[in-house]
């Protein structure tokens, strides 16, 4: 009786303890993003005077503004076409790479995953000159194709390491019965690797999309016509060279976040509950 | 069971497929112009301009915009590779890169077509704003002599100050400091007040180089800088090593923000808006910045407190922005039509006010409010590194910026960094150079 | 037979492969050659040099220092960082309260724009009237209030702290994703065999969770080395060097210097850096697994 309470006030105050520190943490979290969106609701000239989180006039109108002067019905599209692409481009060729280094056997295969590990360890800021001549031979230059094809190359090296290790964890006793079962390789990595990889795939889902989402600097390089810009490159419009209009920006950025964060939202399923499933299964 | 976001995605993905890949090219019937530029504020008054352009002319303008400046300039530099470049654009940079722009044949000469009609392209402008894209006989990039782009805008760079903060101090405040001394006098008020001094954008290092430049030629005159650059004196000459301890009187007596040498100019500006600094160090673009964040700032423009007499005062100025025109376009002849109408007193006049930049038109400037005029009025002392003729090796220049911010935070005396920065211009100059 | 199954093989790679040899390889071997060249990224003309670019970047002082200020960034991230995403993800593997919505709280900072983080810290951590030093001053230790960015002593690490706060989102992603294909029976067995929750921890958790470690350890060094944009809008490298990483040196010869070939060099050099030192990570790390 007493040791059964001993254990209760020990397991209340352990999570006193975490909650207190969790809390911490998620204050220091959520700050900016309410600073950010109290701020969208202020004007240029209260946004640095008015400090106080709750502004006691609401500019709601900035919202409306920045979606029209941004032009962002367009842009916001582009943004979804492009990250959409890129992702599922990057989840189908990256798994299917990462399936081949972590279980099948070829000539060369170390040496062409080091070769991929190597790449992210060099900074691309140098390549992009090179990057913009060899897309305009091939003329892929101001094309969504070309600017997809070149996202999907720098999320790859990432990618692919992070789904080999996870594969590399993964009990090879599902893929030996789906073998007897007489299923193909592209059949194993399909119907078995894949499902049991989704907390995995949901992380590369997330950081390819936000990586996807908030690019420019490639697509100013890459695009020359407006029409094709993603929305990064409307929110650099708020940012002026000399003026910045904050209020505007950051109801921008507000409006910018929130389908990365739907996104974690319905990945985070995936996150959590993927492998008890599959573990179920198994 | 299959993932059902994954099947959400793939229809999202397919109906994008078709809207994503239409043709988003137009057709092109009449001449079409296109301009590069990456002046995010001026974008709608371009695009007001380029249809009255189009109403008048049936030539079609289309401006484009690539920001921030360090991606257009990126951008601009590819496209010089892949031969893209457009009808006309605005090179960023030092003059040298201007000058390698000339060399590899990608910027038409305009000097014939400013001096049609008894030069009357060329007199419309202020001849500082013009001498930034003009090169002179003898040039040190070996550039035939001749004018390069058109300038659209003109700036200056100097000092402003709060009136009313000037007189919580008990200053008079219609009457900023003439003298270096003077400065150092408030700054040492300020400190007693526990208030904040000069914020400028220091962080970003060529703020800290033009104070200092101004001050350089404050001190040893314009021939003695030039010297310097051409490696004739020494950075460890006397005057120098005075400008760089102007850096620690100032720092010493309390006239500096605290927090200064990692200040971007963006927070310099919200700070001075906000009457949170007596001083500002800031470009005449300042004035719609101020306005856009208090109008109610009362404040007034001088120029930075001579150290000296010897010399008179210099402050950076001259053309903003300029144009240039792509000499291997098909299109070239109208596109130096359409710069000659966007330099025209009206649509310079447009452009001021739309954007509260200073017109490059002489004929237009006498049109602008009060603070603007006094930064107008400062071209008479203006100067920019880019009409010297000779360009300093960005590693001077940033040895000298960095020096300086390691001089206002205590870690190394002027002597140290004037000698730091001798060795690296030594080391510059004993390369070898195209 | 055996043919016709490495040709199979090869085809799972072969989309990878193929976007990664035009996209990178070409550019990097552009890059590579750039690098024994002196251009100034537009004339046609580039001027052969040799070793000359690699001699000077390393005799570079402050190259040097920028490359042992971004390792101690790394390594602050490495362990700081690290720990504290491991210990929330730890705790939101646990049954406790609330814990969806800190899930979804401790991914704000990976998702907010560097703009806002930048804006947002620069006003916490601002000499005259930041929060952070109000705070300090609340509490009586206002000796301790100073500019936090512009003291040559705390600059480099409060860009760190700033650093490690905006990534250890991700590293609290992967660890939670890591310690969530740890089959729950496996607790379950360490509990009926008497151990306590320190002891399951020890033997169960560390163990399996040690590939995830190390991957993130991997991508924690190769986002840490290349930082630079938190950097740019925070210091912008200053005051002095004090806070110039790597990237931004590079960016520096290209933008400022237009020193194209000499900014190819110091990527080149970075990249055998960074090399380098992954492989003495994964040399390591096979030791002590073996």
């Amino acid at each position: 009786m007493r040791s059964s309470l001993y254990y209760k006030a020990k397991k209340i105050s352990e999570n006193i303890i975490i909650h207190l520190f969790m809390l911490t943490v998620s204050v220091t979290c959520l700050f900016p993003l309410l600073w950010m969106i109290s701020s969208s609701l202020k004007t240029q000239e209260t946004i640095f005077k008015d400090m106080s989180i709750i502004p006691k006039v609401l500019h709601f109108e900035n919202y409306c503004q920045a979606w029209m002067q941004g032009g962002f019905d367009r842009y916001f599209l582009n943004s979804l076409f492009y990250t959409v692409s890129v992702v599922i481009g990057i989840i189908i060729v990256s798994s299917m790479a990462a399936y081949a280094f972590s279980r099948l056997k070829f000539p060369g295969k170390n040496i062409i995953f080091f070769v991929f590990i190597a790449a992210m360890m060099i900074p691309i800021q140098g390549s992009f000159v090179a990057l913009y001549v060899l897309l305009n031979k091939l003329h892929l230059r101001n094309t969504p194709f070309g600017y997809i094809l070149c996202m999907i190359n720098v999320g790859l090296s990432t990618s692919i390491f992070l789904l080999k290790t996870f594969f590399d964890r993964m009990p090879k006793e599902l893929e030996d019965a789906a073998r007897i079962d007489g299923c193909s390789k592209f059949g194993i990595w399909w119907h078995v690797c894949l499902p049991l990889a989704k907390p995995v795939l949901a992380v590369v889902v997330v950081l390819n999309a936000l990586n996807v989402w908030n690019e420019f600097i490639l697509a100013l390089l890459i695009f020359d016509s407006r029409p094709l810009m993603p929305l990064q490159v409307a929110l650099i419009t708020f940012q002026g060279e000399f003026v910045t209009r904050y209020p505007l920006l950051m109801a921008g950025l507000t409006i910018s976040i929130i389908p990365i964060i739907l996104l974690y939202i319905l990945m985070q399923k995936y996150i959590v509950k993927g492998v008890t499933q599959g573990a179920v299964v198994g | 069971m299959r993932s059902f976001g994954f099947r959400i995605l793939a229809i999202i993905f397919c109906g994008f497929c078709i809207v994503g890949c239409a043709p988003a090219e137009k057709n092109k019937a009449a001449t079409t112009l296109t301009v590069w530029h990456w002046m995010t504020d001026r974008g709608p008054a371009f695009n007001e301009l380029a249809k009255k352009y189009e109403a008048k002319t049936g030539i079609k303008v289309n401006f484009e915009l690539y920001a921030p400046s360090d991606a257009y300039s990126q951008k601009v530099r590819a496209a010089a590779q892949g031969a893209n470049l457009p009808d006309i654009f605005g090179i960023l940079g030092e003059k040298r890169d201007f000058a390698s722009f000339i060399k590899a044949n990608y910027v038409l000469e305009l000097t014939p077509y400013m001096l049609e009609d008894k030069a009357k392209w060329k007199n419309s402008f202020f001849a500082k704003a013009l001498a930034v894209n003009e090169f002179n006989e003898g040039n040190s990039y070996g550039i035939k002599p001749g004018i390069y782009g058109a300038p659209i805008d003109i700036m200056t760079i100097q000092m402003v100050y709060n009136k009313s903060l000037f007189k919580q101090l008990g200053l008079n405040s219609n009457q900023p400091p003439q003298t270096f001394q003077d400065f150092l006098d408030i700054g040492k008020k300020i400190k007693a007040a526990n208030m904040q001094g000069l914020v400028s954008g220091w962080g970003e290092i060529w703020m800290i180089d033009c104070l200092a430049n101004n001050y350089a030629f404050n001190i040893m005159g314009k021939d003695k800088v030039i010297a310097t650059i051409k490696g004739q004196v020494p950075y460890t000459d006397p005057d120098w090593v005075r400008v760089l301890s102007l850096f620690k009187e100032m720092q010493d007596s309390g006239l500096l923000a605290s927090g200064i040498v990692t200040m971007v100019n963006k927070t310099a500006e919200q700070l001075f808006a906000n009457e949170k600094a007596v001083f500002a160090f800031n470009g005449s673009w300042c004035v719609n910045v101020y306005k856009g964040m208090n109008p109610n700032l009362e404040y007034g423009a001088f120029l930075p407190p001579r150290a000296s007499n010897k010399y008179p005062m210099a402050i950076w100025g001259g053309a903003g922005s300029s144009f240039m025109v792509n000499c291997r376009s098909k299109n070239k002849e109208e596109a130096v039509k359409f710069l000659r109408w966007l330099t025209e007193a009206p649509q310079q006049v447009y452009l001021a006010e739309a954007t509260n930049n200073l017109p490059a038109n002489k004929e237009s400037s006498n049109l602008v409010p009060d603070v603007t005029a006094s930064f107008a009025k400062a071209m008479d002392n203006a100067t920019h590194p880019n009409v010297w003729g000779v360009s300093e090796f960005s590693p001077v220049i940033e040895a000298f910026d960095k020096g300086i911010q390691s001089i206002i935070i205590g870690e190394k005396t002027p002597e140290q960094v004037a000698q730091e920065v001798q060795k690296v211009k030594e080391r510059e100059m004993a390369k070898k150079r195209v | 037979m055996k043919l016709k199954a490495t040709l199979e093989n090869y085809i799972f790679v072969l989309p990878a492969t193929i976007i990664f040899a035009v996209f990178y390889i070409i550019p990097f071997i552009s890059v590579f050659q750039l690098s024994f060249f002196d251009w100034d990224g537009i004339l046609p003309t580039k001027i052969f040099v040799g070793l000359n670019n690699f001699k000077e970047v390393i005799t570079d002082k402050v190259w040097w220092q920028a490359v042992w200020q971004s390792g101690y960034i790394t390594l602050i991230a490495l362990t700081f960082q690290n720990a504290i995403a491991f210990l929330l993800a730890w705790a939101c593997d646990r049954e406790i309260r609330m814990k969806n919505f800190y899930r979804l709280i401790f991914f704000i900072p990976p998702v907010l724009s560097e703009v806002v983080v930048g804006l947002v810290w620069q006003w916490i951590l601002n000499g005259n009237y930041g929060i952070l030093n109000y705070w300090l001053a609340q509490f009586g230790m206002a000796n301790l209030a100073h500019n936090w960015l512009s003291d040559p002593n705390t600059a480099l690490t409060t860009v760190a702290i700033v650093h490690c706060w905006k990534g250890f989102g991700w590293g609290f992603l992967l660890f939670l994703a890591g310690l969530q294909t740890i089959p729950r029976e496996l607790y379950e067995a360490a509990r009926v065999d008497g151990a306590n929750a320190w002891n399951s921890f020890k033997n169960v958790t560390i163990p399996l969770m040690m590939p995830v470690v190390v991957l993130v350890a991997i991508l924690t060094i190769l986002g840490t080395m290349q930082v630079f944009v938190l950097i740019y809008t925070m210091t912008g490298g200053g005051p002095g060097y004090h806070t110039e990483v790597p990237v931004l040196r590079i960016l520096a010869s290209m933008r400022g210097s237009s020193r194209f070939g000499y900014a190819c060099a110091q990527g080149i050099t970075f990249g055998v850096i960074l090399c380098m030192i992954s492989f003495v990570q994964y040399m390591v790390n096979r030791k002590s697994r073996a």
